[in-house]
């Protein structure tokens, strides 16, 4: 048993170390003096760091990002919410289909989504690109939204909302007043969760870039095909230190469940 | 249908029927139709071609091998963290999900690091004398299949611990207590209970591969695959009728995969 477990526990580690290891060595490079990504880095510089602010087109894409992220996200929680608590709150006959339809955008494969979304939104129904990207980013965050937000009104008892309104408050009070406030810290890490899968987004924004509009891992995709240098190694580090703020507010606010939950 | 639930859930599903279901229905009746005739021709130049077809298969020899290995790797990982101490548990755990929550942006890139000419891999073998000549990794199919895993390693191994937290212990101290060997106690018990995960979760990470665009664009090179094919018809050669039929094809395998790998998990575990 014990043999058994030694083994396990190195097996383990491996595993572990082949999921982290390429991170750490790409922070460890980004620190390169030279114009080539080398490892180890033959020296100690910020000078790519530096570099990412120098180059125009990271700022306005990571701005881009920003933009579209945050207004899809809330475009998504006002679509996303009601749906949310009409599933978790009342119980009708094709609940379950309506469900899947609402995750179904994980789904279908996401470079699909994003070909005829191109396809229609843009060319058919001659949307300007950057609404075209806006809505994308939508759809993709509407069903992590509704999950996230669906599963923390399974703790939440309606029959307190009930009382509320047997006591004369109204329905968009009560919503407001007891239901809202009871699932804040669910509604927040949906926000969180939604933010990363739409700022990390290829799929869909890799058909809706057109003049001066892109997002940043397109425009680090783009960047990566012509230049081998250590600027991207930059970023990636200035992205994990985000990921892992991110992250670690996502667990202060519901533990790591979601994530184990299928 | 009650009324309310309709109103609250109304506006969710018209921005889905017009941004997702119609886009996609169009995209899909799209292929059947030439100049005006109806035509299944997209699909049999398609699969007349043996360029299409080498890179459907290469699609799916690679997704088959990544899916397999990530399961290698993941179950007895997901198996020992289900088995570890609370607190080693939420460090491994937060370990496998910062990984899931990075861009797979950055996680390809890191590859390219690894695997390229002057990469990590190639310099130290060079370094150590054990090959002359730079080995080509990056830019193949197995370049690829590292990146897949990479990516989607931790998505196997967060499914599988979530139903191996949810394995009820007893059984196996029942079994051991009758007399079975741990050996004997995981095989008869708690590897046949967590099969149905093994298997939602191979589902994830194969329609993933199957279907993954950064990865195979960054570490792929030339080398082709359906969803960076499809880029390419679309983006590259302007060749929309190409690029909906590739559409459509991965839509179907998509689903043929997902309905037919849940069937299997539904019966080997019929509570679901």
């Amino acid at each position: 048993m014990k043999e058994g477990n030694r083994a396990l526990s190195l097996y383990t580690l491996l595993v572990f170390i082949f999921l982290l290891g390429p991170l750490v060595i790409i922070s460890i490079t980004s620190f390169e003096p030279g114009t080539v990504l080398k490892f180890p880095p033959e020296g100690f510089s910020l000078k790519w760091y530096r570099n990412i602010f120098e180059v125009s087109a990271f700022m306005d894409t990571f701005k881009t990002s920003i933009i579209i992220s945050l207004l899809g996200n809330l475009l998504a929680l006002l679509l996303g919410v009601p749906a949310a608590y009409a599933l978790s709150r009342y119980r009708f006959c094709g609940r379950d289909t309506l469900n899947a339809i609402f995750l179904s955008p994980v789904l279908i494969p996401g470079i699909v989504l994003g070909f005829t979304l191109l396809r229609y939104l843009i060319v058919v129904y001659g949307l300007p690109i950057y609404a075209g990207l806006l809505i994308g980013h939508t759809v993709i965050m509407l069903p992590f939204i509704i999950r996230v937000i669906a599963s923390s009104l399974e703790n939440f008892d309606f029959a307190v909302e009930e009382a509320a309104q047997s006591l004369g408050a109204s329905r968009i009070y009560t919503f407001f007043k007891i239901v809202l406030p009871n699932i804040r810290s669910g509604i927040l890490a949906a926000i969180l969760i939604a933010f990363l899968e739409s700022f990390n987004n290829v799929d869909i924004s890799v058909f809706m870039t057109g003049p001066g509009i892109s997002t940043l891992p397109i425009q680090m995709l783009t960047y990566v095909q012509n230049y081998f240098d250590p600027t991207i190694a930059a970023i990636s580090v200035i992205l994990m230190v985000l990921t892992a703020a991110l992250m670690f507010v996502i667990e202060r606010l519901m533990g790591f469940a979601y994530f184990t939950k299928r | 249908m009650n009324k309310k639930a309709l109103y609250l859930l109304l506006p969710g599903l018209l921005f889905l029927a017009a941004f997702m279901l119609v886009p996609i229905t169009l995209t899909i009746a799209s292929t059947f139709v030439q100049d005006g005739k109806l035509t299944l021709e997209g699909y049999l130049h398609f699969f007349r071609d043996g360029y299409f077809n080498r890179i459907l298969l290469t699609t799916l020899r690679v997704s088959v091998v990544t899916t397999l290995v990530c399961m290698l790797l993941g179950y007895p990982a997901a198996y020992y963290i289900s088995r570890a101490s609370a607190r080693k548990k939420s460090i491994l755990l937060a370990l496998s999900i910062f990984p899931l929550l990075t861009s797979p942006v950055v996680r390809s890139f890191s590859w390219m690091i690894i695997l390229g000419k002057k990469g990590l891999i190639n310099s130290f073998l060079v370094n150590i004398g054990l090959i002359e000549k730079p080995l080509d990794i990056l830019y193949t199919p197995t370049a690829m299949m590292i990146g897949l895993i990479h990516l989607f390693l931790p998505l196997i191994i967060i499914t599988l611990l979530g139903v191996m937290e949810n394995l009820d212990h007893e059984l196996v101290r029942a079994a051991r207590s009758l007399g079975a060997s741990p050996f004997a106690a995981f095989r008869k018990i708690t590897f046949p209970l967590t099969v149905p995960g093994l298997i939602i979760g191979g589902i994830l990470v194969f329609v993933g591969s199957l279907t993954a665009y950064t990865t195979p664009a960054l570490l792929g090179g030339k080398e082709r695959v359906v969803s960076t094919f499809l880029y390419q018809n679309a983006m590259t050669l302007n060749d929309w009728q190409a690029a909906s039929v590739i559409a459509v094809i991965m839509i179907v395998i998509t689903f043929v995969v997902v309905g037919l790998m849940n069937a299997w998990a539904n019966r080997l575990n019929p509570k679901g």
